[in-house]
């Protein structure tokens, strides 16, 4: 029966050997809001939009960028509702690990395990797989991390990177902007000139969101200290 | 009679300056019978960190196993070695996980931190409730015994040769007044860049 054709996974290798269902994932991360992240000599630095489509929206009441442990933060390209279930996961596997060795979790074991549960939803049945790609910071070791997770359940580690619309040319704008001495407030004001390029409208400190993780933790910057960055760029 | 004191034994594990001594005795018994005289209490886990299990031999070795199959999934999951303090946390947790048909054991953690070398003594009961003190920490048929000498004898910042005479002194006569314990003894010391290994020689009755 033709219905019973999708009782299992919904991801299935299509003649040519790709999995279909995984660049439709891709292709609604790529049209999601951009968003950077970029790494500093004492710090790393996680930033994107966070537009509305009306003025009657109410701003800063849903958050793009999110703390998930002490140390570690996420954000994403891509469908809201299917992040949210990512920052509940991943906050669980954080809580976990705490639980058990009652030490932080490193920033690449939550990674890994967040990778790891979005491989599980391009193979289980009755689901279908994530239509985010994340990027997650974190302070660990000493030094500071920056990972990409994608829906196919593939992670990198990068020093910057851009993922949603205009990625291709924020990325290109990093690869000639970035350096690796880097301090963490010049790696903020890149993020803010990196989202810029290709920004349609006036950028203002309600409409972008930032976050930064260095040695004291990760935080959500206030729209306040937004606007102090904002006042600095011409 | 307790099944923790079924197949009688001890260990005790101290803090001294910048090292650790942990010490077993060698008894395996069955009540009042003694089975066995080389069976040590005392497994050495890690680069520099070893695990004493006193209470019910059989669950001593499979409370061993088990730990060692979480420790090595671990170290090779995270590629780095285990610090003692995670593997103790990780321990009390595995204990609660049986809180309602408990391993009979009692364990003892000591060990040197990898990164910073600072030492580090742990013990728990049998449901894995945790108690890491900077004295010395005791388990087994003759705690209490073994409470009297360590109080006695312990001072804080030992050097190794003489926290090898205080645990030694500790765990002879300590077991000497409890029959369930002792036919002879080891005790490891812990330092830096050294592991030394001594067995004691002590009355056999």
């Amino acid at each position: 029966m033709a219905t019973e054709r999708y009782s299992f996974s919904l991801t299935t290798f299509s003649p040519s050997g790709k999995l279909v269902q995984l660049e439709y994932a891709l292709a609604a991360v790529s049209g999601g809001a951009p968003s950077v992240g970029i790494i500093a000599s004492n710090g790393v630095v996680i930033a994107t939009e966070n537009k509305h489509k009306s003025p009657l929206y109410e701003q800063h009441s849903v958050h793009r960028v999110e703390m998930i442990y002490n140390h570690i933060g996420m954000v994403y390209s891509g469908m809201g509702p299917d992040y949210r279930l990512l920052v509940k996961q991943a906050r669980k596997i954080a809580q976990t690990y705490y639980l058990t060795y009652k030490e932080p979790i490193p920033v690449s074991q939550l990674v890994q395990r967040v990778a790891t549960l979005m491989q599980e939803y391009t193979q289980s049945g009755g689901v279908r797989p994530f239509g985010v790609s994340l990027l997650i910071c974190g302070w660990d070791n000493d030094r500071p991390y920056l990972y990409q997770s994608d829906p196919s359940g593939a992670y990198f580690a990068w020093k910057a990177t851009a993922m949603g619309k205009n990625a291709v040319n924020g990325k290109t704008f990093l690869e000639k902007r970035y350096s690796e001495d880097l301090e963490l407030d010049d790696a903020v004001h890149t993020a803010i000139l990196t989202l810029k390029e290709g920004f349609e409208g006036k950028m203002t400190a309600d409409n972008i969101e930032i976050g930064i993780c260095d040695q004291n933790g990760f935080q959500r910057l206030d729209p306040a200290s937004i606007k102090d960055y904002l006042a600095s760029i011409p | 009679m307790s099944i923790l004191a079924y197949n009688g034994g001890c260990v005790v594990a101290m803090r001294g300056k910048d090292c650790v001594a942990i010490a077993t005795d060698h008894r395996f018994g069955i009540q009042a019978q003694t089975i066995s005289t080389d069976f040590k209490k005392v497994f050495h886990i890690g680069p520099r960190m070893f695990l004493g299990l006193t209470g019910l031999q059989t669950d001593i070795l499979t409370v061993r196993d088990r730990l060692m199959f979480r420790k090595n999934l671990y170290e090779t999951r995270e590629n780095r070695e285990m610090c003692p303090k995670p593997f103790s946390a990780m321990m009390s947790s595995f204990l609660y996980e049986h809180r309602f048909g408990p391993y009979f054991i009692e364990p003892v953690v000591a060990g040197l931190d990898p990164k910073t070398m600072e030492p580090f003594i742990c013990n728990m009961d049998l449901i894995g409730c945790p108690n890491a003190p900077d004295d010395f920490v005791v388990a087994g048929t003759c705690a209490e015994q073994l409470y009297g000498m360590c109080e006695t004898l312990w001072k804080p910042d030992l050097e190794p040769d003489q926290l090898f005479e205080v645990i030694a002194q500790s765990i002879v006569n300590a077991f000497d007044r409890d029959a369930m314990s002792g036919w002879g003894a080891t005790v490891y010391i812990i330092e830096k860049d050294k592991i030394t290994e001594r067995t004691l020689k002590t009355r056999m009755d």
